[in-house]
């Protein structure tokens, strides 16, 4: 028993170094400045202002809420269908899901305006039906989809890689026992999948909330939590008033995740918190 | 799949090794006036430039770097940002050296002030001979001590004329109810509030707060009739035809109407934004000699002329601009005669107090929408 | 009937994931300098593309960096999922799980920022007068890239029978054996598709890389993104379009005798 606990502190030393070093060193960085003013005194007067923030931040998540939860109306479907499919189909499949995000950023958001302006590919589609033209670029809905876009392939892989495991017998097994399509998936593939759900939920939903740069293009006009801290650290040098809105942010992406995990129930223990 | 993705390794690393640099371009450059010596063969140059802000070879251009390190010696490793802020925080945290950087003229201002930048030997900078007198002793280095003026450019108004009746003279169209849903406008606070100042006749670099309130005011008023705020996306939005009026750089608009004819520019007469990006040597270069001959040889008539073509922002330097064979000679927009000259005024480096105040202003306006 | 809604399913998505990058393959091919207006037929932009050597560089160095980030995280990420899976303390599960998410959490610039602070400083107590270079960029981007390893092995780990390790320790396998043979193939399917998102996201980021690189790496993103100063020019439509078209034909030309093979497995 002692010799696997050794092994077992091997492997985690790395990361929990690691961690330490570059992810809670920088944590500690920027709750240092979230309560210090610019000549680094002690100050509460960061986190007093965040009440003008109130607004911003309800938007970002209920736009990351939202998106999360139709990448995930689309994802397991998606998933659970590429899941049934052979074995080379899946991984070509796969890797079909990945690669439109290895194209640059900035190339495939102009390339959704071109897509959805005002004078765009689908309005001049639209026009030769006579229709009129709708308004995409600068709605809610345009910055919704493009977090839904950028996001989806972090969804649809955890969900997939759970699904791919789980035994066509047992399906068949349960089948065989006269469960009908829904039990099957409440019973079986629901329960079995959870733990992918609740990786790609927190792989999209969390990214998804502090985006800044989908917002700029796509929204127009619209301002996200993301774009607000980016013009505290950017253009004021504010990094005091940055760092608290950020730590705020956390604050509530961890007490969503912590609601979030007792919605999913106890049957996947420790994943998330 | 371990096979695939084995696969998709090994070509990542053959196209890695493959990737050694290719093609010989166009630079060469007979040593102008034999000034510049292999003195610092061997030493690396840090260069930190905006983006495309440079003549790099492309579409058979001249290879500025490449033609600079062939004449000297000194290997140029060349950066680039996207905004005076984003220089400025990188510069600021002193986390790298660089020998070079080009910001704008109020950032200018706040480096001098926060003694950031170090002041240029002249005396090895020959070539500031050609910079035009319009471009001297500027609010920010009164004395011109350091800085070299490289690049400069004017806010106008960009329309699309089968979109916009007759020719629009004033800031006042972006307001104008009949163009709804037709209107950019810039996607920074000091540009956007730039032009509400210019329309009510408000200093630009104001530090009175009502004067701010009144701007802003104006800007929510704007709010309505406003299709977007735009950066870089006006290039695709006005080429596109997605929006009819957009204010931006006259430069810009050139490129823009070599892709749609059917847009005009227009400098407002209530006045304009100018602005000039130079060259400047950061208290921490590694490389001062280096960097001043970098700074003369971006001075060499050539150069300058092949940087302003490709830029087509307009040259403060005389050696380009009273060139017969520069394509954009006597380009009524970029150099616009003494009678049609539009006014103008520089942004200062306003006082983080006012700063924050009108940031807060224009986070109110962006929420009020 | 079932089969066929599905696959319409499934050839929507595919739709919807790829018009984007297909618009960005048809102006890669524009002959005037723009990414909204079509003029006409050309292949300049990608002549232009193979003589530039500056694009060529920031391309390699955007290589060399998305992979061995993907690959020093996919190994401590690996390593910290199993440790992770086997821990008893439910505290320091709990904590070690925040960990992990919080560099998701942080705006980009926020975490972009503060490591550059963090290195600045480290800089400083060496007393290097650089602090930030390729090393710091490659730190910044494996420690982005960890939870998204870390996410996509625990789900694997929680699915994987732990009585199967326990059976190979029981036939005398050392634990060593143990976690080769027995663990690691059944969770490899989590290790690759983390491997891949790790890849995919350092091969995209710009706000990070722009806060924590030195002077002399400048990645594709950090060199697109400065460009919007004026605008993309379609030479980068270009470069993506080759990359874009490459791996495709690679993928399925890997594939495609597989599945074949598999067909006629079928026929049998």
């Amino acid at each position: 028993m002692k010799k696997k606990s050794l092994a077992q502190q091997i492997l985690g030393a790395p990361y929990i170094l690691w961690s330490a070093l570059f992810v809670i060193v920088p944590l500690v960085i920027v709750v240092y400045y979230a309560f210090t003013d610019a000549e680094g005194a002690f100050t509460l007067a960061n986190v007093a202002k965040l009440r003008e923030y109130k607004e911003v931040f309800m938007i970002s998540i209920e736009y990351s809420f939202i998106a999360t939860v139709i990448c995930l109306l689309v994802s397991y479907p998606f998933a659970y269908l590429m899941s049934r499919k052979k074995g080379a189909t899946q991984r070509i499949m796969m890797m079909l899901v990945m690669l439109p995000m290895w194209m640059n950023l900035l190339i495939r958001t102009y390339s959704w305006m071109n897509i959805l302006e005002k004078n765009g590919l689908i309005n001049n589609f639209l026009g030769l039906f006579g229709i009129e033209p709708l308004k995409m670029i600068g709605t809610p809905g345009a910055v919704i989809f493009g977090m839904i876009y950028n996001y989806i392939p972090y969804m649809i892989l955890p969900i997939y890689t759970v699904m791919s495991k789980i035994d066509v017998s047992v399906l068949e097994a349960a089948e065989d026992l006269g469960s009908n399509s829904f039990s099957k998936l409440r019973r079986i593939i629901l329960p079995m999948s959870m733990p992918g759900v609740i990786s790609g939920f927190t792989m999209v939903f969390v990214p998804s909330v502090s985006t800044f740069y989908i917002s700029q293009k796509l929204g127009g006009k619209i301002m996200l939590i993301g774009d607000a801290i980016e013009k505290q650290i950017q253009s004021l040098y504010n990094y005091n008033l940055g760092a608290a809105l950020s730590l705020v942010l956390m604050v509530m992406i961890l007490i969503c995740m912590a609601l979030m995990k007792k919605f999913a129930g106890d049957s996947n223990d420790g994943l998330i918190m | 799949m371990k096979k695939t993705f084995c696969a998709l390794f090994a070509v990542c690393l053959m196209m890695t090794a493959g990737m050694t640099s290719c093609g010989e371009k166009n630079i060469t450059l007979e040593n102008p006036s034999g000034t510049y010596s292999q003195e610092y063969a061997g030493t690396t140059l840090n260069v930190f430039n905006w983006g495309e802000y440079i003549s790099d070879g492309s579409e058979g251009s001249f290879d500025t770097n490449a033609a600079f390190e062939a004449l000297t010696g000194i290997k140029v490793n060349y950066m680039n940002f996207e905004s005076n802020e984003a220089m400025y925080a990188k510069l600021k945290s002193g986390a790298v050296s660089y020998d070079i950087v080009i910001p704008s003229d109020y950032m200018i201002e706040r480096l001098i002030k926060e003694d950031m930048v170090q002041k240029l030997d002249f005396s090895k900078i020959d070539n500031y001979k050609y910079i035009d007198d319009e471009y001297r002793d500027l609010y920010f280095d009164p004395t011109n001590e350091y800085s070299v003026p490289y690049s400069v450019g004017m806010v106008g108004l960009i329309y699309n004329t089968t979109m916009v009746e007759g020719t629009p003279d004033s800031w006042g169209i972006m307001w104008d109810a009949k163009y709804a849903d037709n209107i950019l406008t810039f996607n920074n606070p000091r540009d956007a509030f730039a032009i509400a100042q210019f329309l009510l006749g408000i200093d630009i670099n104001s530090t009175d707060h009502a004067a701010w309130d009144a701007a802003a005011a104006k800007l929510k008023e704007q709010n309505a009739v406003l299709q977007a705020r735009v950066m870089d996306e006006v290039f695709n939005k006005m080429e596109g035809e997605n929006a009819a009026i957009a204010p931006y750089y006259a430069g810009d608009y050139l490129t823009m109407a070599d892709n749609n004819p059917d847009l005009a520019f227009v400098y407002p007469k209530e006045g304009t934004n100018i602005f000039v990006d130079s060259l400047c040597i950061p208290k921490n270069a590694q490389n001062y000699e280096a960097a001043l001959m970098y700074i003369n040889f971006m001075l060499e008539p050539e150069v300058a002329l092949a940087n302003a073509e490709y830029i087509c922002y307009a040259s403060p330097n005389t050696a380009v601009i009273e060139n017969t064979e520069y394509e954009l000679y006597g380009n009524e927009i970029l150099y616009p005669a003494e009678d049609a000259k539009p006014k103008t005024q520089y942004y200062h480096d306003i006082d983080v107090e006012t700063r924050s105040y009108y940031e807060k202003l224009w986070e109110d306006i962006l929420l009020d929408d | 009937m079932k089969k066929t809604l599905g696959n319409l399913f499934i050839a929507l998505i595919y739709i919807i994931l790829y018009a984007p990058l297909l618009v960005m393959v048809f102006f890669s091919f524009n002959e005037a300098k723009s990414t909204t207006v079509f003029t006409g037929f050309s292949l300049k932009w990608y002549a232009e593309l193979f003589s530039s050597s500056d694009t060529m560089t920031a391309l390699r160095n955007t290589l060399v960096l998305a992979v061995t980030s993907a690959v020093i995280a996919t190994v401590i990420g690996t390593a910290a999922a199993v440790y992770m899976y086997k821990l008893r303390s439910r505290a320091w599960k709990a904590s070690l799980d925040m960990v992990t998410n919080l560099p998701m959490m942080n705006p980009e610039i926020v975490t972009g920022v503060s490591m550059m602070l963090l290195f600045v400083f480290v800089g400083r107590l060496i007393g290097a007068s650089n602090s930030l270079s390729f090393g710091t960029l490659l730190i910044a981007h494996v420690t982005f890239n960890l939870p998204y390893v870390i996410l996509n092995v625990l789900p694997k780990l929680n699915q994987t029978d732990p009585h199967l390790a326990e059976a190979a320790l029981d036939l005398g396998s050392t634990p060593m054996e143990a976690f080769f043979k027995v663990t690691l193939p059944s969770i490899m399917p989590g290790i690759v598709s983390g491997m891949i998102m790790a890849f995919t996201m350092s091969l995209d980021d710009f706000v990070i890389s722009y806060y924590t690189t030195g002077s002399d790496f400048q990645t594709l993103p950090l060199k697109i993104f400065a460009m919007t100063k004026k605008t993309v020019k379609p030479d980068m439509y270009a470069l993506s379009s080759v990359i874009f078209l490459t791996v495709l034909v690679l993928l399925l030309v890997v594939n495609i005798s597989q599945i074949r093979q598999e067909k006629k497995d079928q026929g049998k």
